[in-house]
């Protein structure tokens, strides 16, 4: 199992780099704009840009540049700094990573506790009018953009704009250090926006699954062993159906943290890591742009490897030693 | 008085493609400590009909009718609370598939202490412990540590051990075994035969052996029931069965087991055709599109299950008559095709 994860995570590391080397290609091959002359203001001479360039280090082959950048990771852990905030890179993403970080373990919560009890109950009354009218229902939620969802939700409950303003709206985010109600009271809208359509997600995987799971045989056994009903569903059939939902959880989590929450963010102008992101892309800002992906790209692998571990505590049947 | 007395079991399933009758109206009653072998293709109707007897085939989509009285009860009327509390207790169930019937992700251990935690008010380690008896019992070696073994850490013949003690472990009155060693090897198909065997005779229970082998009934079955298209066509002692057989569909099933008394040679006779369809059953005698012997009468009046000797205890649903179906069994025997010698043979060994 030690010799798996080391071996995970030496993998890991090489996907990193090869993260690193594809997004240096990307940005030089096509670049979103010049950054020099982004830097110069608009009545700079070719000069001015030119010595922009030169202080950068813009001017030097895209090879050297990347060797650089990797080495003051690797040795220093410098992401350099960004063009546009002067400031460092790795301090800026870790200022925005608490507002990504709330708004995804909140919403992960609440699409858990949505989907999960919805997915058993669709499975146990299949084809039933509750079962068909909440998958209908997941439908909608799952094809429904999330801007719009968000957009809608602020035109109904928001403080400032609602029709019934009973929540915080748009710009309020306030961080956890600020008391934990003034740090949900704004978060209960994004949060429900950005669970809804997991939530319908969740609910569905975990039905089709558990009706898989309630034909199999040892479903059987367990009733014929005269287990009472709620108790073949809630042990026998639940623990069989989670195990393949908890993998899915990891890696959505990996992925809300690497900047993917970034349309809630943006319409409820919470400060994370997309809407850095974002903003870095819009300015060319290379240093930035690198920074969130290879963070991003950390949260990805790590989480993989924590669902590919708890998948070996959760099916005895993993065993990794002869992988 | 009986111990179970199944009398008229209906079972049919709606599905898409319609209503399909898989026991229509079978009967039959199991003696304290006697084994009644129930035998028939796949699809025949048998493991819906002992499904359906713990009530296991419940849902919206079957119509269930008759009786199945289990000393005194209808297992088909009481209340799911009232059958949850005799599955797995008085009355217990093994299946085809050990390794699909095991819950892959408990271990062992804990699932035949769930089963006794069910139905006993005993401590959590009064029960690990009991689980741990009963594996010891049904042989499972170093029986301790492998309670704390997952199911895909055993070999097919153990894993029906470990089926065989959890269902076991509460003592039951009947045991229903569906197909118990099918899916084994079989030399492992013999030593658990053989535990079966053992176990019967130890705690005195009844059972019910469900199986498409005829070897398998002859060595372990006190009664046997022939079973096709969800109707009963032949129900005798195993000595009746095996010695002058009268259906038949029966006669079919034995031409199709492998003789060690007769050359390599020879051929099986399979029964020729296909399992008719349970959602348009043929008309008059199922088994007439099939049967060699079929005559007009066949394929529009049905035969009701009749005694046909053997002291009132042979019945069989059969339209030829009893001199006919004497001379054709007697022909039959003699001819170097299907007969009951090796039946006979392997009926004298189980004997003793």
């Amino acid at each position: 199992m030690l010799e798996y994860i080391l071996r995970r995570v030496l993998w890991g590391v090489a996907m990193l780099f090869l993260v690193s080397g594809v997004i240096f290609v990307i940005f030089y091959l096509l670049p979103s704009a010049d950054p020099a002359t982004l830097r110069a203001g608009r009545q700079a001479s070719p000069d001015q840009i030119e010595r922009i360039r030169e202080s950068l280090g813009l001017d030097r082959p895209v090879f050297i540049q990347y060797v650089d950048y990797m080495k003051q990771i690797f040795f220093h852990f410098d992401f350099g700094y960004s063009y546009q905030y002067e400031t460092s890179v790795s301090s800026l993403i870790f200022d925005r990573l608490g507002p990504t970080a709330s708004l995804t373990f909140g919403a992960a919560i609440l699409w858990l506790l949505m989907g999960i009890p919805i997915g058993i109950i669709s499975a146990v009354r299949a084809r039933s009018l509750l079962d068909r009218s909440t998958m209908v229902i997941s439908l909608a939620l799952i094809s429904a953009p999330v801007f719009w969802l968000g957009l809608i939700s602020l035109y109904l409950f928001a403080d400032d704009i609602g029709l019934i303003p009973i929540l915080p709206g748009a710009g309020s985010y306030e961080p956890l250090s600020a008391g934990p109600i003034a740090w949900a009271g704004p978060l209960i809208l994004p949060w429900t926006v950005l669970a809804a359509a997991s939530a319908a997600v969740y609910a569905r995987y975990l039905r089709s699954d558990m009706i898989d799971v309630m034909g199999e045989d040892y479903i059987r056994t367990a009733r014929a062993k005269g287990l009472p009903e709620r108790k073949v569903v809630m042990k026998h059939g639940v623990r069989s159906a989670i195990t393949p939902v908890i993998t899915l959880l990891g890696l959505d989590i990996g992925v809300l943290l690497a900047g993917n929450a970034i349309l809630t963010e943006s319409v409820f102008n919470i400060p994370g890591v997309g809407r850095l992101v974002l903003d870095a892309i819009d300015k060319a800002d290379l240093p930035l742009i690198q920074g969130v992906t290879l963070f991003g790209a950390f949260f990805i692998v790590i989480f993989n490897l924590v669902v590919d571990i708890a998948y070996a505590y959760l099916d005895p049947r993993v065993r990794y030693d002869d992988l | 008085m009986s111990l179970l007395e199944v009398d008229n079991l209906r079972v049919a399933f709606d599905t898409e493609d319609g209503r399909v009758q898989a026991v229509d109206g079978i009967s039959f009653s199991v003696e304290k400590g006697k084994t009644l072998g129930i035998v028939g293709e796949s699809g025949c109707g048998k493991s819906v009909a002992s499904l359906t007897m713990l009530g296991l085939t419940r849902s919206m989509n079957s119509r269930i009718e008759g009786r199945v009285e289990f000393e005194g009860r209808d297992l088909l009327s009481i209340p799911e609370t009232d059958l949850e509390a005799i599955r797995g207790n008085e009355v217990s169930m093994i299946f085809q598939d050990p390794l699909s019937s095991l819950h892959p992700f408990f271990k062992i251990g804990h699932q035949l202490s769930e089963a006794v935690l069910t139905h006993r008010d005993v401590s959590k380690g009064e029960a690990a412990k009991l689980a741990v008896e009963m594996l010891d019992l049904v042989g499972i070696p170093n029986a301790e540590a492998r309670s704390h073994s997952y199911p895909h850490e055993f070999s097919g013949g153990m894993r029906q051990r470990v089926m065989i003690a959890m269902a076991l472990i509460n003592d039951p009155k009947l045991l229903i075994a569906d197909e118990p060693t099918t899916a084994l090897d079989v030399t492992t198909q013999a030593q658990i035969l053989g535990l079966i065997d053992d176990l019967q005779e130890e705690l005195g229970m009844s059972m019910i052996l469900i199986t498409h082998d005829l070897g398998v009934v002859a060595q372990n079955a006190d009664e046997i029931a022939v079973m096709y298209a969800g109707q009963i066509v032949e129900r005798s002692s195993v000595e009746e069965l095996f010695f002058s057989p009268q259906h038949p569909y029966t006669w079919g099933l034995l031409g199709s087991i492998p003789r060690i008394d007769r050359s390599s040679e020879e051929p099986l006779i399979p029964v020729t055709g296909q399992p008719p369809s349970l959602i348009h059953p043929p008309g008059g005698c199922r088994f007439h599109p099939r049967c060699p012997y079929v005559q007009e009468a066949c394929s529009t009046e049905q035969p009701s299950l009749e005694t046909t000797g053997g002291g009132g205890t042979h019945h069989s649903a059969c339209l030829l008559s009893e001199t006919e179906r004497k001379a054709l069994w007697a022909s039959l025997e003699k001819s170097p095709d299907p007969a009951s010698a090796i039946a006979a043979a392997e009926l004298k060994v189980a004997r003793r």
